[in-house]
């Protein structure tokens, strides 16, 4: 940034010898140039890095790419990669396993989180060293969050099964919350609630601190009880807030691999392969390059386009 | 535009020493191998080139149920990595086909490396392309099976020896069949033995990488399973669902069902031998390859463990394990690496190699006289070498590979449908995946 | 959704319901971290402690998973060991003790040092750029500004496995796979998004009546967003650059599909750390304990930020 002063005395030049209407002109570069040099980078980053590789999955989404053979000719296919993903029962149930994660950890998380944030808001001593506490667990690292839940699930040698015997009296070995087909699928649904509770809790309070005094000293004017005050008033104020956090978490937990990857490496059988677990096992380990970009595109478009009909639900509620 | 090029400046700056840092230095060769007992032995091993060739060596050893993806991401990204990779029998159609090996026929020339110096089974596993050529793209370099351990001092308890032999009226062995197996395991499943409850066998069922399907293998190729009509490659129907090979599906299944132990749903070799070491199992699969070390073992080794060959029941079969050694077409070092495999392939070191725990494939090795008494395991693998089948090893394997988990697994483990169905559905994935390939 | 940082209630709770309140948010926090603490305390158990069965909360404190962390070892037999020298470091003691001796270190801090520089190195960049960025869009108009706001968001939607395999193409092509510079260019790429959107939304809080009252006074364009609206937002600029090295110190997807070993970072390594038999859970959880301190700190430092940092700013308190 040396340049500064250089130029800066170029311009002061320049700006002498002019009359003052077009010295604020010359004097460095005028603010569209500036606009672009400095919104150009970015742009052209995520043109290389994100739209450039995008357009090219789609289309070696209509080949019969594989990125491991090296020699083979590559032969167009049309949308046969696109008519086998979506007639493939296999792919159906992996959606299905999706679905049931994506939905319960929101229900979960929903009605946790927004009932800690009731309770936070209540402002009690020390509450926010306990906020910073209950919020540590959605800054980790996912993967590594999934290998230390591996060591807690574990029947013989975790904790979890150990506690849940304690309160229940079911003996510790006789269930195993990863391996069974039963359990594996709401052993990742409690990982991912206990690590972004927090998240949705702390989205709630900013929408619980967003509502005015004045709001709930006229509702008590008017003697509205407790109840009334929150279906009336709290919640459809923090509404907005809430469909936010659910929007952030259904993107998310839809794209959900890490995590899962790491715990159940999808199993046992494929009774928690989510969809990006079978993406990765098309794209990188059986090098079906063309068929799992189809795939690909499929899954971005349906985030995309739930993500946009959602946006215009959220904003029709904000603006109610 | 001064911004703009100050910022690419400063990716340039950040990024050139990092770019650098894997050039030059011819000296040191990198070796990619699984983490496991025998790597430790090579590192041992090794030594002695170093000191001979002045060439040092490094080692990338990735744990097993993440090797084959590691290494087929690396290979097919062209990755420089690795100068000489250890590489699973079944990669190497992939790899010669798609050029990640040197085809190494004009060195073994040149140097006079013969490979009717190593035993013909290993030299077809893990050498050639196509099977059975003249092509070789590895050099065999640790010959592996799947075999058992089982636990010498529980089998020889009198106590144990009388109720078995009430039981089915015969001496408490090591199984020969396996219907054996079964009732052995059962006779061991949650009994209790000095006060611990012990369960009978640990088997494969690890869902991620390999372990299921070498597991299932284990059992199916006694019971004559077929991977497709002699008489007409890649015609499946009928060999790989045939009614033995169903019977062979379902004993795995029931060997599951009774007698592992608890929440074995995911287990491979680490979770076996975890198993085993620490008492709760009476017999363990595994590869030969960590025989030594268990032998070596404090608390299970020596006089407590006894090994055998993986039971016949239609026929003899054992599943393939092992690697043969493999240049990089991506290294810098081609050279240096080549040397290595000269140095590797001479007859003492291949002699040391054995006695430092690792699986040489040489004939000056095994066929010396004596060999059968050089470690208690020595004469099994032998037998195990002499019975060995390999999944497949097309350039499609990891496809092949992963319809076969998946498929297997969910009946295996998860309860899902029969096995005839299991099977059905396989021999379906396999023909769609050979239809891809244009060979069917 | 702004300047409100006061909570508001119905009419001020009564003692007891908060005293009710604050007992049942602790109750959650300390369940919420015993796996945590769990997972520190197995970083100073022995191998053995660490898998008994039944599970031992207490054991006597071993530093073996530490030290397991930083060396690899190898098994020898008695008579070897008896012929050894005597140890030099209470480390040697301690791997001896297990009939083992320490070959060498461990990957593990190779690895570390790739996260701190592909972290540090993406972060720079990235919020480099997004202030860039944030501060056109907040300032000037822009032709079509908010369609490109949206699509640098939209960049975020694609799963990242997705965006792998072309990225894994183009890499091999230009030479980019396993190495640093490549990741570092990835994860800026990832990154820019979230520091254009939490940066914009920064820079809009600062007055512009600031800068404009320095260009009156001769401050070009360029100078008056140097000396001026840089120190403004200096609180947001270290706020957007902890969520961007947080995220690129968690990230794993791209870790572990687009580098090998010279340039992966602790998240692919941490979790196939194994031992002689299977997993190294002491070795796993230390590592663990000192990937995550880390974080912890930084989570900490940003308690105020940390709405803002999830929403992509959409969030403001």
């Amino acid at each position: 940034m040396t340049d500064i002063p250089d130029r800066r005395t170029v311009a002061e030049r320049v700006a002498a010898a002019t009359p003052d209407g077009l010295a604020r002109k010359v004097s460095g570069f005028s603010d569209r140039t500036i606009a672009w040099l400095f919104i150009g980078p970015t742009i052209a980053l995520l043109l290389a890095i994100n739209i450039f590789p995008l357009i090219w999955a789609v289309y070696l989404s209509f080949t019969n790419y594989a990125a491991n053979k090296l020699n083979a000719t590559v032969a167009w296919v049309g949308v046969r990669n696109y008519s086998r993903v979506l007639s493939d029962p296999d792919i159906w149930e992996r959606m299905q396993a999706t679905a049931h994660f994506v939905v319960w950890t929101i229900v979960l998380e929903v009605l946790l989180g927004f009932g800690l944030a009731l309770l936070i808001n209540r402002q009690f001593r020390g509450h926010s060293f306990w906020t910073t506490v209950v919020l540590l667990p959605m800054m980790l690292s996912p993967a590594v969050v999934g290998t230390f839940w591996k060591l807690l699930f574990q029947t013989q040698i975790g904790p979890f099964n150990y506690v849940v015997s304690f309160f229940t009296g079911i003996p510790p070995s006789s269930f195993d919350m990863v391996g069974s087909v039963a359990l594996a699928p709401w052993s990742i649904v409690i990982v991912d609630a206990w690590m972004w509770t927090p998240y949705v809790m702390l989205i709630c309070l900013a929408g619980l601190r967003s509502v005015p005094d004045y709001i709930y000293e006229a509702a008590e004017v008017d003697r509205a009880s407790s109840w009334r005050t929150f279906w009336s008033i709290t919640l459809p104020m923090v509404l907005p807030f809430l469909m936010l956090a659910v929007l952030f978490r259904a993107i998310e937990n839809f794209k959900m691999f890490d995590m899962v990857a790491l715990l159940t490496s999808g199993g046992p059988g494929s009774t928690t392969e989510l969809a990006s677990i079978t993406l990765k096992r098309e794209a990188f380990e059986k090098w079906r390059t063309g068929y799992s970009s189809a795939f690909a595109i499929i899954l971005f478009v349906t985030i995309f386009g739930a993500a946009n009909i959602y946006v215009k639900a959220l904003n029709a509620v904000k603006n109610r | 535009m001064r911004k703009l090029l100050l910022s690419t400046a400063a990716a340039v700056v950040v990024g050139a020493p990092l770019v650098g840092a894997t050039g030059a230095q011819a000296e040191t060769l990198t070796l990619c191998w699984a983490a496991w007992d025998p790597a430790n032995a090579l590192v041992e091993l090794s030594k002695d080139f170093t000191a001979q060739s002045g060439i040092d060596m490094k080692f990338e050893f990735i744990p097993w149920p993440n090797y084959t993806d590691r290494m087929q991401n690396e290979l097919n990204s062209k990755g420089k990595l690795c100068d000489l990779v250890i590489g699973d029998s079944q990669w190497i159609g992939g790899a010669a086909e798609n050029g990640h090996y040197v085809k190494l026929n004009d060195f073994f020339a040149k140097e006079g490396i013969s490979m009717d110096s190593f035993l013909p089974a290993t030299v077809y596993a893990y050498s050639t392309w196509p099977k059975g050529s003249d092509n070789y793209w590895a050099l065999p370099a640790m010959g592996d099976a799947l075999g058992w351990t089982y636990r010498k001092d529980w089998f020889a308890r009198p106590e144990l020896q009388a109720e078995f032999k009430g039981k089915y009226g015969r001496d408490l062995a090591p199984p020969k069949t396996w219907d054996e197996l079964k009732q052995v395991a059962e006779f061991f499943q949650k009994r209790e033995i000095d006060g611990k409850t012990v369960y009978g066998a640990a088997i494969f069922t690890e869902r991620g990488s390999e372990g299921i399907t070498m597991g299932v293998t284990n059992a199916l190729y006694p019971y004559d399973f077929k991977y497709e009509n002699p008489e007409k490659p890649y015609d499946m129907q009928g060999y790989v669902n045939s009614p033995d090979a169903v019977k062979g599906l379902e004993a795995y299944k029931a060997m599951y069902d009774c007698c592992t132990p608890p929440g074995y749903t995911n287990a491979y070799m680490q979770e076996n031998l975890d198993a085993f070491t620490s008492g709760q199992v009476a017999m363990m699969m595994n590869w030969f390859a960590f025989f030594p070390g268990l032998y070596k073992n404090e608390n299970v080794g020596g006089d407590k463990i006894g090994f055998f060959v993986n039971p016949e029941e239609i026929v003899k079969g054992s599943t393939l394990g092992g690697q043969g050694i493999s240049v990089v077409a991506y290294s810098d070092k081609q050279d240096a690496a080549l040397q290595y495999i000269k140095w590797f392939a001479q007859g003492d070191v291949q002699a040391k190699w054995w006695s430092l725990g690792g699986y040489s494939c040489a004939k000056s090795v095994l066929e010396a006289p004596g060999f059968a008494d050089t470690a208690p395991f020595a004469a099994d693998f032998l037998v195990a070498m002499g019975q060995v089948k390999d999944f497949w090893q097309e350039p499609a394997y990891a496809q092949l590979l992963l319809a076969m988990q998946e498929r297997v697994h969910d009946y295996v483990v998860a309860n899902k449908g029969t096995a005839k169905e299991a099977l059905d559905l396989l021999v379906g994935d396999w023909t769609e995946i050979f239809e891809d390939e244009g060979k069917l | 959704m702004s300047g409100l940082t006061q909570a508001h209630s119905v009419v001020a709770p009564s003692t007891a319901s908060r005293r009710i309140s604050g007992a049942i948010v602790i109750v959650y926090a300390i369940i919420t971290m015993l796996p945590l603490l769990w997972i520190f305390a197995t970083g100073f158990k022995s191998q053995s402690d660490a898998i008994a069965y039944p599970p031992k909360v207490f054991a006597d404190p071993s530093l073996q998973g530490y030290v397991n962390l930083f060396t690899t070892r190898s098994r020898q037999t008695p008579e070897y060991m008896a012929s050894l020298p005597p140890p030099e470091t209470w480390y040697d003691e301690l791997v001896r003790k297990q009939n083992m001796v320490i070959v060498g270190p461990s990957k593990f801090g190779a690895r570390f040092m790739n996260s701190l520089i592909i972290g540090f190195g993406s972060t720079f960049l990235a919020v480099f750029l997004g202030t860039l960025a944030a501060y056109a869009f907040s300032r000037f108009r822009i032709p079509l500004a908010d369609d490109l706001m949206f699509f640098i968001l939209s960049t975020r939607m694609m799963p990242p496995i997705a965006v792998a395999i072309p990225i894994y193409l183009m890499y091999r092509e230009l030479g980019l796979s396993d190495t640093r510079l490549g990741m570092i260019i990835l994860y800026t790429a990832v990154n820019v998004s979230l520091a254009v959107w939490l940066l914009k939304g920064f820079i809009d809080e600062i007055p512009r009546e600031y800068e404009e009252a320095a260009m009156i006074d001769g401050y070009t364009r360029l100078q008056a967003f140097r000396k001026v609206v840089l120190p403004q937002a200096a609180t947001g600029i270290a706020a957007t650059a902890i969520f961007c090295l947080i995220f690129a110190w968690n990230e794993y997807a791209f870790a572990v599909l687009l580098t090998s070993g010279e340039a992966q970072t602790a998240p692919p390594f941490i979790p196939i750390i194994i031992g002689e038999g299977g997993m190294d859970w002491p070795a796993v959880a230390a590592g663990t304990t000192l990937f995550l301190i880390p974080i912890v700190v930084f989570t900490v430092l940003l308690r105020k930020h940390l709405l803002r940092g999830i929403t992509f700013g959409a969030v403001r308190k």
